[in-house]
Order: structure tokens, then sequence, then C-alpha cells
């Protein structure tokens, strides 16, 4: 090993040290912060290393890239709100599975077409064009989904399941001749061009709400074709990096399937089989108590115990600022106030605890679910805002409801509940929520930021 | 030198289970952010493949490459840590105020 190798790879070390360092700093916020600042100095040590490479003698584009990546790169990471973060991530994964291909596609071209590709080497290649391919425009279409530029709803027709099986196999027997018969230059990129495809097909079926595990698992395959790409060019900090990315995809999507009593099976592809019959309950008979801003305000200000239940509906209408005012005010009586965050509440794992920490919520009021539960019964108030499946007490008793088993929020355990909503009309699971006909529940219709601003004018008043 | 690689990624993929599996909910986000930031490790490849000029489509794909890397990483670590200055305990001096 000559000198200028052993420095690369001492780079390179370090490194992969120092990422795993970092990722360890997340496991408590105090430390967090710091590990991360170490990770990027592992980065950029092995951008350095990679720099003193004998095999680069133009500097030119590289120099092109970084410029033109960082340009783009400052503004997604400085500017984008917080409530833009799934979709934020979702692109990003696609720029991250992108590189992996070009550079897989490039390494074959390189290599006379697959001429002078080894067996195992095309195997490391082939898997590193897959993932990466098909991360692209899954991530892609996860963006659009999103960003809500495609429906959010599951798309479907008839004989997708034997469609995309197909495609998924073809691909699949495209990449095994490969791996027999490396120099097959026409297999090799109607395997990309097949990737991109299953990419499409794997996410359009998935909905809306689905989209926390599709997002760890899309973070997981993009951690996969850069290990790939490691493998396929024999560097280790590529894999390592690669194998900790995958790992924590993996893992979160492993969760958040939990989170929902979902099999990762069922969400993946739970939207191939029957359409759900929604146990649509009928609400006739029952009545829901609303609520005057008024009412809602004098119970809040003379409560000693406040438990907050931020859902999607609170993200949409940005209203974590004024949930903090009015915690203050609680507070300021008095009273004291926490957050019980479920699992999948948002549009991506921890969503939630970011957009409340944002608007300064001190985080050792963010409660876990299995924290918080047992707090329900000594509330005074549980303030529902915008969520509406993760409180239905119907996923504990009724075996016909689509969420029949999912870990709730004990929210029917609290003294009495103000539930926030626009209007009536059933979450996505498109059941009816028994929890708003509860006589301990008042409804407060509305805009959840105009509702609550209006709450906060009313209490300043009463004080 | 293939099955030394796949020492390395079992064992990195062991350790990444071990030290991920403790990261609280609370910070799974910033957790998402960093790994992404993290991914942009492809930038060592593309670096590569953008300035050894070995073809002109090599050099093509691998300066795209390189853009796309680049974006990761400087988005990545910019945003999780914007993200994690966020979160905080409640401050001293605040709470002596509110009595």
């Amino acid at each position: 090993m000559t000198t200028r190798e052993l420095l690369i790879q001492a780079t390179y070390l370090v490194a992969s040290v120092l990422f795993i360092l970092g990722l360890r700093s997340l496991t408590a916020p105090a430390t967090a912060r710091r590990g991360m600042q170490q990770a990027a100095v592992g980065m950029l040590l092995a951008i350095v290393g990679t720099l003193l490479h004998e095999q680069i003698v133009d500097f030119r584009f590289i120099l092109l890239g970084l410029a033109l990546g960082s340009a783009i790169g400052y503004p997604l990471g400085m500017f984008v709100p917080m409530t833009a973060m799934p979709q934020r991530i979702a692109i990003s994964h696609m720029f991250g599975a992108l590189a992996a291909t070009l550079v897989g596609i490039s390494e074959f071209y390189n290599a006379g077409n697959g001429g002078a590709v080894g067996h195992a080497r095309m195997a490391a290649l082939g898997f590193e064009v897959l993932f990466g391919a098909l991360t692209v425009t899954g991530s892609f279409i996860a963006f659009g989904k999103l960003q809500e530029l495609l429906p959010g709803r599951p798309l479907t027709f008839k004989g997708q399941n034997a469609a995309n099986g197909v495609l998924f196999l073809v691909t699949v027997a495209l990449f095994v001749w490969l791996v027999v018969e490396p120099a097959t230059p026409w297999a090799f990129y109607l395997m990309a061009a097949l990737a991109f495809a299953v990419g499409v097909s794997l996410v359009v079926p998935i909905g809306g709400a689905d989209m926390p595990v599709v997002l760890s698992l899309l973070n997981s395959y993009a951690g996969l074709a850069s290990s790939a790409t490691g493998f396929a060019i024999g560097n280790n900090v590529l894999i390592i990096a690669g194998a900790l990315d995958g790992a924590s995809g993996f893992i979160l999507s492993i969760a958040m399937s939990k989170a929902m009593n979902r099999s990762f099976g069922n969400v993946l592809f739970g939207a191939f089989g029957a359409p759900v019959e929604s146990a649509k309950k009928l609400a006739e008979g029952l009545t829901v108590h609303a609520v005057t801003a008024e009412d809602a305000a004098i119970q809040l200000a003379y409560a000693r115990k406040v438990i907050v239940v931020p859902g999607y509906g609170m993200a949409v209408a940005q209203a974590q600022h004024q949930v903090r005012e009015l915690a203050d005010l609680v507070e300021k009586n008095g009273g004291e106030v926490l957050y019980a965050i479920h699992p999948v509440a948002g549009r991506m794992p921890g969503h939630m605890n970011v957009l409340l920490a944002e608007a300064d919520v001190p985080y050792d009021k963010l409660k876990d679910m299995e924290e918080v539960n047992h707090e329900f019964q000594n509330a005074d108030v549980a303030l529902v805002i915008g969520a509406n499946d993760v409180v239905n007490p119907a996923a504990k008793h009724d075996k016909g409801s689509p969420i029949y088993g999912m870990p709730i929020l004990a929210v029917q355990d609290a003294k009495s509940i103000i539930v926030m909503k626009r209007s009536m009309s059933p979450g996505f699971a498109g059941i009816e929520n028994e929890l708003f006909y509860d006589p301990k529940t008042s409804m407060l219709f509305g805009d959840a930021k105009a509702s609550l601003a209006r709450l906060v004018t009313e209490i300043k008043q009463q004080a | 030198m293939t099955i030394l690689s796949l020492y390395v990624f079992v064992l990195a993929g062991f350790v990444g289970y071990q030290v991920i599996t403790r990261v609280p909910t609370l910070l799974h986000t910033p957790l998402m952010s960093a790994t992404n930031a993290i991914s942009g490790i492809s930038l060592v490849g593309s670096i590569v493949a953008a300035g050894a000029r070995e073809s002109t489509v090599a050099t093509v794909l691998g300066t795209v490459a390189v853009t796309c890397a680049t974006i990761n990483v400087v988005g990545g670590f910019l945003i999780t840590d914007r993200m994690l200055k966020m979160f905080h305990t409640r401050e001293k001096p605040k709470a002596e105020e509110r009595k």
C-alpha cells in the first residue's frame, strides 16, 4: 500500500467511526447536535480523502458538481419549512439513489459494457442499479403524493397485481442472466429501465396515510444501493455508511408498521387486494355535542392537567404555534400540559415532535404513546387537534373495524374531551369515530388554527 | 475481497441495528434526515467517476452523480442541524418568571 492509499483509507476509517458516533449521539437530544456535527466532519474527511485518489486526473467536473450540488442543497437545508419535511426527505432519497444508479451505470459502461466485469462484481453492480433505480422513481412518486401533485389515495387498476408481478419477475430474471453473462449490455440497460418502472408500480398503489412506512423503506433502499456501490468498487466506507442507512430505514419501517398494527406486506400490498369494506357504523341516533370557544376556554382555563393530542390536522393548519401559546396560558393558570404523540401522527416517523419543537415546545413535554396512556385518566381535558384514527376506541373493541388492533391513545379515559375538527367527515380509514359521540366529548368545529387563536383570546379575557 | 466486503457489511449492519434501536421516537425525523445526509457518501464513488476521465459518458454521469450526492450531503446535514437546534428543555429563567 502506498502512502497515498494509506492516507485515503485512514480518512475513510475515521469517517466511518464518526458516522457511527454521530448516529449514537441521536439517542439523546442533548448530545444529538454535536454528534451530527462530528458526522458532518466525517463526511468532509471522506470527500477530501477521495480527492487524493490517483485515478482522478481532472478536477473541473468534480468542482462543478460540488458547486451545483451545494447551490441546490443549501436552500433544501435552510429554507424548507418543517411541515414540508416528508416530501423534502422523499426528494432527497431520490437524489441519493440517482447518484448510486448513475455510478453503477458508468462503472458498467467503462468496463467494456460489462465485458470486463466478473460475476461477483456484476452481482454488486446489478443490486446497485436495481435498488438505486427503483428508489429514484419510488421516491419521486412518494414526493408527488406528499406534495399533493398526485392524488394521495391508492391508485389501483384491474390486473395490477399480475402486471406488477410480471414486471418484477422479468427484472429479476434479467439480473440473474447478467450475473451469469455480464457482457450483455442490452440486458443491463433493459434491467435499469424496468427497475425505474418497478419503483413507480411499488409506490403508486400506496395511500398517503401509509407514507411513513414507505418513506422509511425508501430510506433503507437508498442505503442498500450505496452499500452495493461499495461492493462494486471495493470501498468500505460506502459499505458501512450504506449499511447504517439501510438498517435505520428498516428499523423505522418496522416501527411504523407496528404502530398501525399492520404487517409490512399489508402496507405494501394492501391496496392490491379487494377494496377495504369500510365498516361504516351508522351515526344515526347518536348526537354530537358542539361547544363554543367560550365554553371550551373556560374548561381549559381551570384545568389542572391538559393533554394535547396533535394530529395531521394541526400540521396542515400549521397551528403548532397557537397550540404552544394556549399551553403557556394554561400553565400560567397553574395547570400542567403534556403532549401525547402517536407514533404515526404526521406523514413521517417523528414528524409531530419536530413540528412542536419548532414551536418551542420543550421536548420533555412530548410523550410517547406508552408513556402517556396511563396519564389520561388524570387529565381534566384531553384536547384533540385534527387527530382521528389514532384516538378511535373502535380499534380496541370493534373487530369489524379496519383499524382493529391498532394501538391508540387512551383519550376516552380523560375526564373531558375537546375535539377540534373541520367537520364530521371521517379520517383516512373511512369510519365513524365513536369518541366524537361520547357524552364527555365536546366538538369545536372549524379550522384548527382559527379555533386555537379564539381559545387563546378567550382565556386571556378571563384572566 | 468480496468475502471481506460481506464481513464489513454484516458487521456495520449489526452496529447500525444496535445503535439505531436506541434512538427515541422523539428523534426519528432527525434520524431519517441524518441517514439521508450520510447516504450522500455515494459522493465517494461519484467523484472518482467524474474525475477519472475514462470516457465522456462516465464523466457526464459522474458529474450528475456528484451534484445529486452533494445535494444530500449539504442539504441533509444543514436541515438535521436546524431541527436539532429546536429540541431543547425549558429554560430555567423562564420557569422562575412564571412563579
